[in-house]
């Protein structure tokens, strides 16, 4: 089995996590118990009697917002490996490669920003 | 063949004494935990008082005072009364969810930790995809606050929650196109390479090797980076007069401050993201004069990482108390209409520098 780097991540990804859960417990077994109270366990709510389910329903725009958060996301993921190399292929020797990425990637950037514009025009990014 | 954890000086060091790679990769993992919960831990306590210290002056007040030589001991007894209150989930609170998030709201800072270069050889994992890990890894602290928001059963945290979703969501996008740029730049996205790209006086770092787009990129950075910190002018997920505490208004005691611990966490990681990426991590600032220079040499590496840290970090709580806080509607518009529309140009823009000079 190789071992690479990606195992020492494996124990980060449990790091942070251990530490909470281990905070939470020790505040559960050193904090002094308050006086049980009818209200004690009543959400905040400026002091009123809680009203009605918390849950509530939210309006779509978070959704839309949401949705465009997901295609410009990727659109990142997607530029990264270009990225990476674009020094390395604008430094190469033949003319043709480098003008041929440098347009592609400026193709690619614009239709983003067409995108934006759109839904710009269409009015989901307002917020009501 | 095993890839260095912690590379030299001690991880070679271990590797000679013990034969057996899998123990030797253990030990090297453990110090590097230990290593990392030290300066995550051991930092926020410091920046707690930095911060109310700041915020003291900025507004005309002394800060703590009484504990300790100018209320130094003032977080300690902070933490010794966190650590003695009840923990307890409200009613009708989802109470597997409830402490969960915090849990996952700190992970994300300390995963983000061990891709940071502190010097020449301090760096817990080398990967070569350390930018878009860091993108991805955010991406997990909002899970983090909107678990927390939506499990207290509480209007002002879903609320707080929710907004601060859609916000770090949307702040998320610019952040990781400024990064993009810097990827493009230096023509890697591993945090070492960005960091030894800088290499020579202080104009090779990217805020000033790229006449006037660097420093554009900077700024972006600054503010997308405070946004994702959810941190004034960008706090509106825990504005007190409009939403109380916002998403942790239900949480008390460890729970409270395991979300306060990871939110300094992150500015540490924020901050050393930026001295990485844009102020040349761990090498000193160079101006050219040979004599002056070889003096700025002797000083280790990490120093000068750690003072341009806490450069940052300075800034951005100078920042955080002079600015004051836009509608949540104002915040979403400069956003999609100025931020981002700004980053793609200013991608454009810095494939054409180095489409012409190189």
């Amino acid at each position: 089995m190789e071992i690479s780097e990606y195992y020492v991540l494996g124990f980060f990804l449990f790091l942070g996590a251990f530490i909470a859960a281990a905070a939470i417990i020790i505040g559960k077994l050193l904090g002094f118990a308050s006086k049980d109270s009818k209200n004690k366990y009543a959400p905040y709510e400026c002091g009123m009697e809680t009203y009605g389910n918390a849950r509530i329903q939210f309006k779509v725009g978070y959704y839309l917002f949401a949705l465009l958060f997901l295609i410009f996301d990727i659109e990142a993921l997607f530029l990264f490996p270009i990225l990476a190399q674009f020094k390395t292929i604008m430094a190469g020797e033949t003319l043709l490669v480098p003008i041929i990425v440098f347009i592609d990637l400026v193709i690619f950037v614009a239709i983003l920003f067409f995108g934006l514009a759109y839904a710009w025009k269409k009015g989901i990014l307002k917020w009501e | 063949m095993i890839d260095p954890v912690i590379s030299h000086p001690l991880g070679d060091f271990i590797r000679e004494i013990i034969p057996i790679p899998e123990i030797s990769f253990l030990i090297n993992a453990l110090i590097s935990i230990i290593a990392i919960c030290a300066v995550a831990i051991g930092t926020a306590p410091i920046l707690i008082y930095m911060e109310r210290k700041i915020c003291a002056h900025i507004q005309c007040r002394l800060g703590p005072m009484r504990l300790g030589f100018h209320g130094t001991l003032q977080t300690i007894a902070d933490v010794m009364k966190l650590l003695f209150k009840e923990v307890y989930a409200p009613k009708g609170a989802d109470k597997f969810l409830f402490y969960l998030a915090p849990m996952i709201s700190l992970t994300a800072p300390f995963l983000a930790l061990t891709m940071i270069p502190f010097d020449h050889n301090l760096q817990v994992a080398n990967l070569s995809v350390g930018i878009p890990f860091i993108i991805a890894v955010n991406g997990f602290g909002i899970l983090g606050i909107l678990i927390g928001g939506w499990a207290s059963n509480n209007k002002y945290s879903l609320l707080g929650s929710l907004r601060s979703g859609a916000q770090m969501i949307s702040y998320e996008i610019s952040f990781a196109l400024v990064l993009l740029f810097v990827v493009m730049v230096s023509g890697s996205a591993n945090l070492m390479d960005i960091t030894q790209s800088q290499s020579g006086t202080i104009l090779d770092w990217w805020i000033f090797k790229i006449p006037v787009l660097g420093f554009i990129a900077f700024i972006m950075f600054f503010i997308s980076s405070t946004a994702e910190l959810n941190r004034a002018p960008f706090d509106i997920a825990e504005a007190e007069q409009e939403l109380t505490g916002g998403y942790h208004t239900e949480y008390n005691g460890t729970a409270f401050a395991m979300f306060y611990l990871a939110e300094y966490i992150n500015l540490v990681t924020t901050s050393s993201l930026a001295t990485t990426c844009f102020l040349g991590g761990f090498y000193p600032p160079l101006i050219g004069i040979e004599s002056i220079d070889t003096l700025l040499l002797k000083v280790p590496g990490f120093i000068w990482f750690a003072g341009k840290v806490f450069f940052m970090i300075s800034a951005y709580m100078v920042v955080r108390w002079t600015f004051v806080r836009p509608r949540v509607d104002q915040l979403m518009d400069f956003e999609w209409k100025f931020l981002l529309p700004a980053n793609l140009l200013l991608l454009a823009l810095g494939a054409t520098y180095i489409a012409i000079i190189g």
